[in-house]
């Protein structure tokens, strides 16, 4: 309940904040919605030497979608702004479901999805979203600015590939080139509760056809687990019953579930079939609606 | 003075007693006065001067040996003023403590930890920001030992000794017990045409208030008096606890309850680091606060229930019960500290099949040591009423599908009929009265049971899996009368202390201590049924041992019955003394004074006559001789027996067969609770109830793994359901009053979370009935929900918690 | 500060962090020299008497300790007291605007929505945050926004009352009206996507 002691800066630029994070040279942590890492601190789980506190950042806060339909979501843009985004709702539906599941109302008013990211959490849902979005993450540093595809962003259970110099400052999820629709479904026990199993799609449907499609898997793994045989499976042809079987049956495999109080192994494969074909039949159904 | 001379002149109208706040009202809550201001006065919010912060460094292991505890670099840091292990307090014979079943319980471990969580060592610092930061620079080392994590392990040939500081302990059984007509069982069930078999565990769960426990201990070397404020639900039974424990004389030792932001059983028993506590403020000469963290309230407070059934039920072919055996094994941790009537080591198991009309029946009750926290007794429990309740309720369900009976007529053919009352139930309680058929009725009628049936077999052929399930409840609430109740062989009786001033106001005080269930509120509406007094006018104070008079708390449902009953009584009494002197005032005998709500007045002259108010005045101004001045009264409590509520429930789910997710689609209520004081706050009573019932159900438990760690000692995974999940109450009401009872009034606090969960079981389980499932353990997550349903067999709960 | 007679505190060793915060609590702008690790919630409990603000567990689930920060909830035991510097916080404290009670307090005490009253600051919040952003809400929406904040007690189904009282207040209607056309909740509606509920 009581956290251990740390330094606490809270700089007005960005130049500012590299500086802190690269003199403490890897004991300096960056805090943003503090819904991730503020309890970390309480349970004495992280013990950083300076928290660099990044909401006092100039632009940093927007959803945006361009012109050319991309999405800019900044490094300071709350759960609660992307569930109640009404571009997010009509343009990014996978973003769209998955944001009024993402912890509890409250903690959704300070979360952020960059932060999500970032913390890397095997049962967190942005991260998964993102990847079947084909998403990015901007990292700025004492050299620049880089922009990492999320599915090479997360490496491993709460491990990502910022170096401790760098701030991640938005996320992108690219232009798309045909209709996109999408889905997320997540097993938990109640409101709040981490993912047992979760799984969003994203697909971009051209002339009939899935032109992109990427499927993503959380809670069922030791980092989110990004199903690519899986959405491969559907590319190039109508959404059917077959290709959705299919999908469903190399989306299952690729989970990596451990058995636990949430329930076996074999339960968390079987509920990422369901999860993964019920998405899918229900964008089928949708989309023969529309034609 | 309304004397007149008039004879013609009209009586006043009488008092409409809802409006004046009386029986039946449903008055608003006086403490919500402050409550909806933040104004409440809970543990943590009183500071006192001088006062010191402690933190308590709990074990991380389940079982194993201490070899070294090392606190040197916490008494460095600054800002620490005393750390307290176990040898510390050894040297004050103070290592351990005695609980209130007759065990002992470590009070900071010496030799050997004996549960994950259990209290090792403690600082005391100027905040606890700093005395967490001691307390992380403890160093213990650890040896470890085999964990025991079910009665199984536990009674094996090669356990390890868990209770190897008891002289004598061989083994890690704690009791065996056993009630009923054995022989009479036997014979029974050796004429039964169907005997029908049911095996499962009710698993641990605990209260878990939203305000964990705590202690403010202040002991002033210049009076010698220590004051403890204290979180407990029985203040009264600390002071002797703490008389006896710390050698203090009860007078010199004041416990202070103040708010409390739920109890539920949970604040009972006395904690090791309540006894740490005031210690360390012995120590220090200076107050020591000690708030439990969510954590340790979990990990190491009163839990409740985990107790495995192997019961029976023996049946004639139309289905009339002959005869039901019961075994249970409990698991109480590593110390038996429940807190229940001595005499009974089960608590009030064989209350099970108390509606049912049964001649024969058998308990055989085995308790065992295992390496988790101690307890069993807690969490709305009624003193294990909520297993006995839950187990008939699951063996009833089994027996009537295993005699092919519908479950509303199986349960309507073996219900104690209206005229058999009082009733000798087959373990030998005497029920007083009830209407259980009504009530069932009620609530298939409410639910539209056979449209139901009707629509989950229409729903069956589309492969939808609808559920419903019955459960029915009767419980001996208000423990106890003194023949057969005692804590510690205190007798189990109540008082209450009414003081009426010359304007007519009143202070009344009880021993009870209420925990949200609004004493402040309801206890006035009971002098306002007695004297007229409006509510209003009477201010109610529980919790503080120099003030309050003497009770046995408030658990069990048992303050209305006793606690009501003793505020009813010394009601009378002041009545009874109103009565003369308002004799007095009106200038004739007793015998020709009449009552009515609030007045008293000649019987042959109604116009003429004195409020109670004005023989409250004249008991300050104009006394009759002979007559003491003053108007108050107190009244102890006996209770002749326990009241019995009963309530019927029934609820509807639907399934998800892909994923074993369930949802209530409806849930009915019909509760008999007797006469009911404030409508508002009995019915708020069942909802909270039947939300932990469908917490339990569904979500809520702590489980163990191999290695004796605790599952779901925090909220990540000790699960209460939130507003979004929890379904809707549909209540409504039968009224048979308590024949004993002043007011007619029963228990009711604990009912629905007494009978309720076997109602979501037995519908979750019915929905799976097409595959021969008899039992899915709560709670029924969905994944044991789907293996139920694609293998067919009963899923066990149990621990260890399968991991790869 | 306002006053002469105000204890001074000890001051902290050189070693020890320590940053100066300005927040505006309950309309008062309150400066104080701080550690960064003290929690928003002990800030307000401890440092300026706020008792109403309560925590009831140590991961960030149970919601007793929901201000408002800058309008929004936010759990107060999650927010370091240095993230609210230059902010605006609203307390239960803060809810009465003098002697009048919110209508959210209000309708709290008339629908029975508390009873050990633990919960009740927080759970008043996060219903006065909704009733800001909407003033005319389901139950459904009711019970979604308040799904943080949880309470041992009551079951939540008077605090379902008690909200929809309080909105029918604010809208200038009868809210006994509101509240008699009540029903018990008669179906297992969740939100789209949790546990596979079809969307």
């Amino acid at each position: 309940m009581y956290p251990g002691r740390f330094r606490y800066v809270s700089p007005r630029s960005i130049e500012d904040a590299l500086a802190v994070l690269s003199d403490a040279e890897g004991e300096g942590k960056v805090l943003a919605g503090g819904q991730s890492l503020i309890p970390l601190l309480k349970l004495r789980f992280a013990s950083p030497s300076v928290l660099v506190d990044i909401n006092n950042l100039p632009g940093l806060d927007h959803v945006r979608m361009e012109r050319d339909g991309s999405f800019r979501i900044g490094a300071l843009a709350r759960h609660a702004m992307l569930e109640r985004s009404p571009d997010i709702l009509r343009h990014q539906p996978t973003a769209a479901a998955a944001a009024p599941l993402i912890a509890d109302p409250i903690v959704r008013n300070r979360g952020t999805l960059v932060g999500s990211v970032c913390h890397a959490d095997p049962q967190g849902d942005w991260a998964a979203v993102m990847i079947a979005a084909g998403g990015s993450v901007v990292a700025q540093g004492p050299e620049g600015s880089r922009t990492i595809a999320v599915r090479d962003f997360v490496t491993g259970p709460f491990q990502n590939v910022l170096g401790y110099d760098e701030i991640a400052v938005e996320a992108i999820i690219p232009a798309p080139t045909g209709t996109v629709v999408g889905g997320f479904l997540k097993l938990e026990r109640r409101v709040g509760d981490f993912a047992t199993a979760g799984a969003a799609v994203s697909l971009e449907l051209a002339g009939g056809r899935v032109a992109r499609a990427g499927i993503a898997l959380t809670g069922v793994g030791s980092a989110t687990i990004d199903a690519a045989d899986a959405a491969g499976a559907l590319l190039n042809r109508p959404l059917g019953a077959e290709s959705i079987d299919r999908a469903a049956t190399l989306a299952a495999e690729a989970a990596q579930p451990k058995s636990d109080h949430r329930g076996s192994a074999d339960y968390k494969r079987h509920v990422v079939h369901t999860f993964v074909r019920r998405i899918l039949a229900g964008l089928a159904e949708q989309t023969e609606r529309a034609a | 003075m309304t004397q007149t001379a008039d004879p013609q002149q009209q009586a006043p109208a009488p008092l409409d007693e809802i409006k004046i706040g009386g029986m039946g009202a449903s008055r608003r809550r006086v403490e919500d006065n402050r409550f909806i201001r933040g104004r409440g006065n809970y543990l943590d919010d009183v500071v006192l001067p001088g006062m010191l912060h402690m933190e308590v460094l709990r074990s991380p292991m389940a079982h194993a040996r201490i070899k070294s505890i090392d606190a040197s670099k916490a008494w460095e840091i600054p800002g620490v003023r005393l750390v307290l292990t176990g040898e510390a307090l050894a040297t004050r014979n103070l290592g351990w403590m005695p609980t209130l079943s007759y065990d002992t319980q470590a009070v900071l471990a010496t030799d050997k930890v004996r549960f994950q969580g259990q209290e090792v060592a403690a600082v005391i610092a100027d905040d606890p920001y700093i005395a967490k930061d001691a307390v992380t620079a403890i160093q213990v080392e650890y040896e470890p030992l085999p964990p025991i994590v079910n009665p199984e392990q536990a009674q094996a040939a090669d356990a390890p000794i868990i209770r190897d500081d008891k002289l004598g302990q061989a083994d890690n059984v704690v009791f065996d017990w056993q009630v009923g007509d054995s022989a009479g069982t036997e014979q029974a069930f050796a004429q039964a045409d169907v005997v029908s078999h049911m095996k499962l565990h009710y698993p641990r769960t605990h209260p878990s208030p939203l305000e964990a426990c705590g202690a403010i201990a202040d002991f002033d070397r210049a009076t010698g008096k220590l004051t403890v404020y204290l979180t407990t639900q029985a203040p009264h039974i600390v002071r002797a606890a703490v008389a006896l424990i710390a050698e203090l004389p009860e007078h010199q030792i004041r416990i202070i309850s103040p708010d409390l932001g739920g109890g539920f059983g949970n604040k009972v028993p006395v904690y090791p680091s309540y006894v740490v506590a005031i210690v360390a403020s012995i120590l220090a000469e200076r107050p020591v606060k000690w708030v439990e963290d969510r954590t340790g309230n979990l990990i190491s407070t009163g839990f409740g229930r985990d107790v495995y059934l192997d019961g029976q039920v023996a049946m004639r072919n139309d289905g009339k019960i002959l005869a039901v055996k019961m075994n249970t094994t409990s698991d109480h941790g590593a110390f038996f500290a429940d807190a229940q009537p001595s005499k009974f080591k089960i608590g009030l198991m064989h209350s099970a099949f108390a509606a049912y009309d049964i001649p024969y029946a058998h308990l055989s009750a085995r308790g065992v040591y295992t390496n988790k926290a101690p307890g069993g007794v807690a969490y709305r429990c009624s003193f294990r009423v909520t297993e006995a309740m839950f187990f008939q309720e699951r063996m009833i369900q089994a027996a009537a599908d295993d005699v092919g009976l519908d479950q509303a007529e199986f349960r309507r053919r073996n219900l104690v009929r209206d005229d058999d009352f009082p009733h000798r139930t087959p373990y030998g309680f005497l029920t007083d009265s009830g209407q259980y058929a009504k009530c069932l009725d009620l609530a298939l009628k409410e639910i539209d049971y056979e449209g139901f049936l009707v629509e989950q077999a229409e729903a069956r052929k589309e492969g939808r899996l609808l559920g419903i399930g019955i459960s029915t409840m009767t419980e001996p609430l208000g423990a106890g009368n003194s023949r057969e109740y005692d804590i510690l062989g205190i007798k189990m009786f109540d008082s209450a202390e009414l003081r009426v001033h010359m304007t007519g106001k009143a202070i009344l005080r009880t021993g009870a201590k209420t925990q949200g269930q609004g004493h402040e509120t309801t206890w006035a509406q009971i002098v306002a049924h007695e004297l007229g007094l409006p509510a209003d006018d009477v201010v109610v104070e529980e919790g503080d041992t120099d003030t309050a008079p003497f009770g046995m708390g408030t658990y069990a449902s048992r303050s209305t019955p006793v606690a009501g009953a003793a505020i009813a009584m010394a009601a009378r009494k002041v009545k009874a003394k109103a009565r003369k002197i308002a004799a007095h005032l009106l200038e004739v005998s007793e015998e020709d004074v009449e009552w009515q709500l609030g007045r008293f007045y000649i019987r042959s002259q109604p116009a003429r006559g004195v409020t109670i108010q004005e023989t409250a005045l004249a008991a300050y101004s104009n006394m009759p001789d002979g007559l003491e001045p003053g108007l108050e009264a107190s009244a102890y409590y006996d209770p002749p027996n326990l009241t019995w509520p009963f309530a019927a429930y029934v609820c509807t789910v639907e399934i998800d067969p892909d994923t074993g997710v369930w949802d209530v689609l409806r849930f009915v209520a019909v509760d008999d609770c007797g006469v009911r004081i404030n409508p508002l706050i009995v019915e708020g009573q069942i909802q909270g109830g039947l939300t932990e019932a469908y917490a339990m159900a569904s979500m809520q438990f702590i489980t163990f793994d191999a290695d004796g760690n605790c599952v779901g000692s925090n909220f990540m995974d000790f699960l209460l359901p939130t507003a979004w999940e929890t379904p809707g109450w549909e209540l409504h009401e039968v009224v048979t009053p308590c024949p004993h009872h002043p007011i007619g009034a029963k228990g009711v606090g604990e009912c629905a979370t007494v009978g309720g969960p076997a109602a979501f079981v037995n519908a979750v389980v019915n929905a799976l009935s097409h595959r021969g499932v008899r039992n899915v353990d709560m709670p029924m997550l969905p994944d044991r929900v789907y293996e139920a349903l694609t293998t067919g067999r009963d899923v066990s709960g149990a621990p260890p918690v399968k991991t790869d | 500060m306002t006053s002469l007679f105000e204890e001074i505190a000890e001051s902290a060793p050189d070693d020890v962090p320590v940053n100066r915060v300005s927040v505006t609590v309950n309309g008062r702008r309150r400066t104080a020299d701080i550690e960064p690790r003290l929690l928003l919630a002990h800030f307000l409990r401890q440092g300026l008497k706020l008792t109403g603000t309560h925590t009831g567990c140590d991961t960030t689930n149970c919601g007793a300790c929901t201000v408002l920060l800058d309008g929004k909830a936010v759990k107060s035991c999650t927010v370091l007291a240095v993230q609210a510097d230059g902010r605006e916080v609203t307390t239960v404290e803060g809810m009465a605007g003098g002697s009048e009670l919110d209508p959210v307090q209000e309708g709290f005490k008339d629908e029975h929505a508390l009873q050990c009253g633990f919960c009740t600051p927080g759970m008043m919040l996060s219903a006065r945050a909704l009733l800001n952003e909407n003033p005319d809400p389901t139950e459904d929406e009711i019970r979604f926004a308040l799904s943080g904040n949880l309470c041992r007690c009551t079951g939540y189904q008077n605090i379902v009352k008690a909200v929809l009282w309080a909105a029918a207040k604010e809208r200038g209607e009868d809210p006994t009206g509101a509240v008699a056309s009540y029903g018990a909740r008669q179906d297992g509606v969740r939100p789209p996507g949790q546990n596979g509920a079809q969307q």
